[in-house]
């Protein structure tokens, strides 16, 4: 049985600049795995990698045994990887609703017809759709703000809508960028209880995170990045008695990356 | 009273304006208010692409060009009926836009909007050269027919202005329909941000070129009603000021259909009503149009948020269970 994913030493290349070198590790199915490492590592553009949104010059990135290398981000959606941003990209002037719909659509099928003439298919399709998001919004604890534009929702807030929109595609790995990005202590608490629970639904979690506590505490595996180059990886226990480990964290551990 | 009923109002207000005008103006005003019909129609079709979608699209005329030309050379040479061209001349049209529209959809605001100018003086030049022999040059084609509908001939001004505002009025229809649907929101969403989008899981060239292949079929058979008003059709016509008024129309509007009908009054209709200006009309047209900017940078009535009744209920349904 190979691994739900596969990244198989990709390296990225920007200009000049060895973003990625060789990097490669594995997802196991209903695994919760981290990726870390300071600012400029090169998280971030493993994500766009295995998202679509970047092609690595070389190596593959395989799900499901399934090469999805230079695939577009809508279809590597639609084939189970759904993804939140690192600095927050929901559509800010539409209700927290929609936005959750935003990610149920690779799952609905009405097409220009039905929607032209309010079929009836594509009614019920709707009412479906609808219902699906609600429980979405139900799971991060948002139901009650459904109606609320989705620009106005409280920083912490915001970064739940992202997962919830995430999870309506029905994906089987997560991919989340850096979810407790900003958030308080009782924020913080709560998504590591949202994030167990989508493990619980059988979702495989991929994360990058920079609050070390929260990593250890529900990582099972952890992948370390610096300067584009995979310097350890293993259990959290291993990964932090890793003497190059400690070494690249010393002294760097803030600012922002960007998307 | 909320935002929303002051806009039903005002709407059904105006359709009901709509439907008896005809019977207290005189011929002129009636005409007018076809050519208000006419722009308000291909005003509805580029709001799906620029308002709904945000495709900076300014070529609008082109489309509209290529479906009066498919129904007066059906008409003249082959002597079809005018109703039986319609769908024939948005088919072109639709199919001019996916064969120029494919290759540059992927473009950014202003750089596409350049291209867009493009095709709409691609084609009018096209007519010019009389391309394939067909189009007559620039003198275009006369000797279209009227319209005929089971038995009845359309030939008065009033004949027309009901033809266009129904055509209108079943547009406002799908057009409301199609925002409220899973298609309709996947416009918003790119236009919104399109990288988000592409990231949810939405197709975003192909809905893109969906939004541009819907409009210029619409465009097309706007087109059709433009040939079999005026008989006689020339490249001239459809010109890039054609493109721009419609544009302006647009996004004076707000993006809102009620909008873009009021938007349409105000862009056609207020040149008229100060023709007793004279020389000086443009000059407070453009006035009209800065403090516009100015006052309502927005534009006049921007889309209010869709309304989920089914999620309504659900939503109190869920609140229940949770106190409990």
């Amino acid at each position: 049985m190979s691994s739900l994913l596969e990244v198989a030493s990709i390296t990225k290349i920007f200009g000049g600049l060895v973003a990625l070198n060789e990097v490669g590790f594995t997802v196991e199915k209903g695994s919760i795995v981290g990726l870390i490492g300071p600012n400029g590592a090169g998280k971030t553009t493993v994500f766009n990698c295995i998202t679509g949104n970047y092609v690595p010059e070389r190596g593959d990135i395989l799900f499901r045994g399934q090469s999805i290398k230079g695939k577009k981000p809508h279809t590597v959606v639609e084939m189970g990887i759904a993804r939140t941003f690192q600095s927050i990209r929901l559509f800010g002037k539409l209700s927290v609703l929609e936005n959750v719909l935003a990610g149920r659509h690779c799952r609905l099928k009405s097409g220009l017809f039905s929607s032209l003439f309010h079929t009836p298919a594509q009614r019920r399709e709707e009412e479906e759709a609808i219902e699906r998001c609600l429980e979405e919004l139900k799971f991060v604890g948002l139901e009650s703000h459904w109606e609320d534009e989705a620009g106005a929702l409280a920083y912490g807030s915001q970064r739940l809508l992202e997962v919830a929109r995430a999870l309506a595609t029905d994906p089987e790995l997560i991919i989340l960028d850096e979810p407790a990005g900003g958030m308080n202590d009782q924020e913080t608490a709560s998504l590591v209880d949202v994030i167990a629970a989508i493990r619980a639904r059988g979702i495989t979690v991929l994360l990058i995170e920079h609050d070390m506590r929260l990593v250890m505490r529900i990582c099972e595996k952890l992948v370390v990045l610096e300067h584009g180059n995979l310097i350890a990886q293993g259990d959290p226990a291993t990964v932090r008695s890793n003497p190059d480990v400690i070494e690249a964290y010393l002294g760097t551990d803030d600012g922002d990356e960007e998307y | 009273m909320n935002t929303r009923k002051v806009r039903f109002i005002t709407g059904l207000a105006l359709g009901i304006v709509l439907a008896v005008l005809p019977f207290f103006v005189n011929n002129y005003w009636t005409d007018v208010c076809v050519s208000i019909g006419l722009y308000a129609l291909l005003a509805l079709s580029l709001n799906v692409i620029l308002g709904q979608a945000g495709i900076f699209h300014m070529g609008h005329a082109a489309f509209y060009a290529v479906g009066a030309y498919t129904t007066a050379i059906l008409n003249t040479m082959f002597q079809w009926p005018i109703f039986w061209t319609m769908p024939l001349a948005g088919l072109a049209a639709g199919l001019v836009a996916l064969v120029v529209a494919r290759p540059i959809i992927h473009l950014r605001g202003d750089y596409l909007l350049i291209v867009t100018i493009g095709i709409v003086e691609i084609v009018r030049i096209a007519l010019v050269n009389d391309i394939f022999g067909i189009t007559g040059g620039s003198n275009g084609i006369f000797g279209i027919s009227r319209p005929q509908a089971f038995g009845f001939r359309i030939v008065k001004s009033i004949h027309f202005y009901y033809l266009v505002w129904g055509m209108c009025g079943i547009s406002l229809l799908l057009f409301h329909f199609l925002w409220n649907s899973r298609f309709g929101r996947a416009l918003n969403y790119i236009k919104h941000d399109d990288i988000a989008a592409e990231g949810c899981g939405v197709d975003v060239s192909h809905y893109k070129l969906m939004a541009f292949v819907l409009g210029a079929f619409w465009a097309g058979m706007a087109g059709t009603l433009y040939s079999a008003k005026m008989l006689t059709i020339a490249p001239a016509s459809f010109n890039f000021m054609e493109s721009v008024i419609i544009f302006a129309v647009v996004i004076l509007s707000g993006g809102s259909q009620l909008g873009v009908l009021v938007s349409a009054f105000l862009f056609i209709g207020l040149p008229e009503v100060m023709r007793g200006l004279t020389e000086s009309r443009m000059l407070f047209f453009g006035l009209a149009m800065m403090l516009m900017m100015v006052w309502r940078p927005q534009g006049i009535l921007p889309p209010l948020p869709r309304v989920y009744k089914k999620a309504l209920a659900r939503a109190q349904a869920l609140a229940r269970e949770k106190s409990e």
